[in-house]
């Protein structure tokens, strides 16, 4: 192992958030077993209270993940001069077996999080706490990807060997070779293209749909789910083509760095808060006809959901504009 | 969404004010506070700093080094290997070098003597460092005399001190001509200390060091990337180490900061018992709490952040220069090049902030379940 403070930093992290869930966990068994709002029993009367501490820790704990999600990627780029053959975080991913499924749990985690809160946020406004049980039983399965990913990073981390020579992103995302980076890379880019844009206007049609009628949130969450996976593989497979102006350089990491005026950030940021926002709404939606949260629940979608398009819409125009204004031409080359 | 902002403001300056009140208690935390993120931030910025350093000086350096290995060890370098090695596609630039080290008695320090490439220089001249001009108290037009291995007494007129800049690799060092080189070590005209080569194209340097290897079997490549991962790593693992051992110091922090949110005065109650009585709810008062630890973290951070920033850029980082730096007799004076990168200040932030946090989180609830009557009564 590497012993470089960036990475003790994300091993305490994750260790103290997982510890910390493991307190919510012990808790929520709790409120799902002896919580009933119409007791004034001395039970109650403590879980009501302990609901406040739990509801702290999660939030403190989710923006530690996605602080540490931030300080993986970015740690992961730094490290990219100690190893041979790296040049960028995909090189550090790589040098262990554990690198890939340590972001992609950090991902999740990211996701599951972001919509628990959300989940917590409209239950905090009903003043009898619908929601307490489902909202905690969601918790408990949030808890073991929480923990899994505390888990896959040290690992990760331990199996560090500056010594293994690893392959860029060069060699990595190459049609030629196997495995998903090569599958995602190989992708033909006009398909790519039309994927992209078809999942980004199902995405944007039913966030608008979810605006004037209540019944599209589900499928606003899904679609705002499946235009992020196809985001990811059309930025791999075709947009960081155009943004390295190199039809063979399908790096998702280089694309973060100074020497593409951080375009990356303007991708990424708006992507994955737009895809949390819609999980958030799909998740609010089933609950929007509990007397006590009818408002909150309309009011929070409209707002989250508006918030999302936005998001969506930025990632567009930033991808398009990459593309457009690049000096890349394959117009004949790709169809 | 503004009466959101004007709340938070409210309670800002709620909490200030509740600050003010109680300021020799928050002082001392904000002291301790302080000098944890002090000490990190110094090794931080320190180490971080000497990397860059490192980087910026082997930027100028050849790609490949050549060195003979005879039995395991290093030998000179036979000057027909230059011919030996013809033209390889890629290298631009090749050249036998002449350096070596002295040990000069009079100081008890190591020098490093090297025939420059890109001056000429008389039988009798020589350039030094500016740590040697230090050590020795020289200054140019003065005389430097030295025993070679064979006995002689060689006199040097200082001709010119290089520059106090680059300090960090050349404080040692003393540059005199090829001939005078070769008698006062007592090497051969056919021989060099090693080789080096110039490759223009990064992603060919492996390749040139491959066909090295074939060609002179008894020679050893060393490549330019691979001394600067070196750096990288046993710069990132020092200040790794360090960080370990200020671990302890850490952790007594949490524990004092643990302490200080959960010891509430009977005052603190009777404040919080007050506050819910008039209205205010459990989630206001941990709003309110988080504010406060907020304002402690942030201006902790701060202030420790900027006195390690003086303390590293200005006051030459007394603290931790030899543990981080290594020690020799003549050592360089340089002063980092100021820097400050996103990842380290994260970082910090995550060795600081975070367990502070995450200590107080259990003592500000249970400071916000107070019931009202309990402690009014």
């Amino acid at each position: 192992m590497l012993l470089n403070p960036a990475i003790m930093a994300l091993i305490g992290v994750s260790v103290v958030v997982a510890l910390l869930l493991l307190l919510a966990a012990g808790f929520a068994i709790q409120v799902m077993r002896h919580w009933d709002i119409h007791s004034g029993s001395e039970l109650q009367l403590n879980l009501e209270r302990r609901t406040y501490l739990i509801s702290t820790i999660l939030s403190y704990a989710f923006v530690a993940e996605l602080v540490s999600l931030l300080l993986f990627v970015y740690n992961a780029e730094a490290m990219s001069t100690q190893f041979v053959g790296a040049m960028c975080a995909t090189g550090v991913l790589n040098v262990d077996p554990w690198g890939w499924p340590t972001l992609f749990l950090k991902i999740a985690v990211f996701f599951a999080g972001g919509a628990w809160l959300i989940l917590n946020r409209l239950d905090n406004q009903g003043y009898d706490y619908p929601l307490v049980r489902i909202k905690y039983a969601l918790l408990l399965a949030i808890v073991p990807l929480v923990i899994a990913e505390a888990v896959v990073q040290t690992a990760y981390f331990l199996g560090l060997d500056p010594d293994v020579i690893t392959s860029c992103c060069g060699s990595l995302f190459t049609p030629e070779s196997e495995g998903v980076a090569a599958e995602v890379s190989s992708l033909q880019p006009r398909t790519a293209v039309i994927a992209l844009y078809a999942s980004g206007g199902l995405a944007l049609l039913s966030g608008l749909a979810t605006l004037r009628r209540r019944g599209a949130a589900l499928l606003f969450a899904g679609s705002g789910l499946l235009a992020f996976v196809v985001a990811l593989v059309a930025i791999v497979s075709y947009v960081a083509l155009y943004i390295y102006e190199h039809p063979h350089h399908h790096c998702p990491f280089c694309i973060l760095k100074s020497g593409h005026d951080f375009v990356g950030y303007y991708l990424y940021i708006p992507l994955f808060a737009a895809t949390v926002l819609a999980l958030g709404v799909g998740v609010l939606a089933p609950w929007r006809r509990i007397p006590s949260l009818v408002q909150a629940a309309a009011v929070d979608i409209r707002r989250f959901t508006w918030l999302a398009l936005l998001g969506f819409t930025l990632f567009y125009v930033v991808a398009t504009y990459a593309v457009v204004t690049s000096n890349l031409t394959m117009q004949g080359v790709w169809w | 969404m503004k009466t959101l902002i004007l709340r938070q403001k409210y309670l800002i300056d709620f909490t200030l004010s509740s600050l003010k009140r109680r300021l020799a208690k928050n002082l001392g935390l904000l002291l301790v506070y302080t000098l944890i993120v002090f000490l990190l931030a110094s090794v931080m910025l320190f180490t971080h700093s000497l990397r860059r350093e490192a980087g910026i000086i082997l930027e100028s350096s050849p790609e490949v080094i050549l060195q003979r290995l005879v039995a395991g060890r290093h030998d000179l370098m036979p000057a027909e290997y230059l011919d030996r090695i013809g033209r390889i596609r890629g290298v631009t630039r090749k050249a036998g070098r002449l350096w070596g080290y002295f040990y000069d008695p009079a100081v008890q320090a190591n020098y490093t003597l090297m025939v420059p490439r890109d001056r000429e220089l008389g039988r009798q001249e020589v350039v030094i460092g500016a740590g040697i001009a230090r050590t020795r108290g020289v200054d140019v037009g003065d005389f430097l005399t030295f025993r070679s291995s064979g006995g002689r007494a060689f006199s040097f007129r200082v001709v010119d001190i290089l520059d106090a800049d680059s300090e960090l690799v050349n404080a040692d060092l003393l540059l005199v001509s090829e001939g005078t080189y070769r008698d006062f070590f007592g090497i051969p005209a056919d021989r060099f200390t090693d080789i080096v080569l110039q490759v223009r194209n990064p992603s060919e340097v492996r390749k040139v060091a491959e066909k090295l290897t074939v060609l002179l079997p008894d020679a050893r490549p060393i490549l330019r990337e691979e001394i600067l991962r070196t750096y990288d790593s046993i710069f990132s693992w020092r200040q790794g180490i360090v960080f370990v051992l200020l671990g302890g110091s850490i952790l007594a922090f949490v524990i004092f900061a643990w302490d200080k949110a959960s010891g509430l005065s009977a005052e603190e109650k009777r404040e919080i018992g007050i506050l819910k009585a008039i209205g205010w709810e459990t989630s206001d008062v941990i709003r309110m709490k988080f504010w406060e630890g907020s304002i402690v973290s942030l201006t902790a951070f701060l202030l420790g952040f900027i006195l390690a920033y003086l303390h590293v850029f200005y006051g030459q980082a007394a603290l931790f220069e030899p543990v981080l730096k290594g020690w020799a007799v003549l050592y360089p004076s340089f002063n980092p090049v100021p820097f400050v990168d996103g990842l380290q200040v994260a970082t910090l932030f995550f060795f600081t902030v975070f367990p502070y946090t995450v200590a107080t989180i259990i003592p500000i609830w249970r400071a916000s379940i107070t019931d009202p009557d309990a402690v009014m009564r």
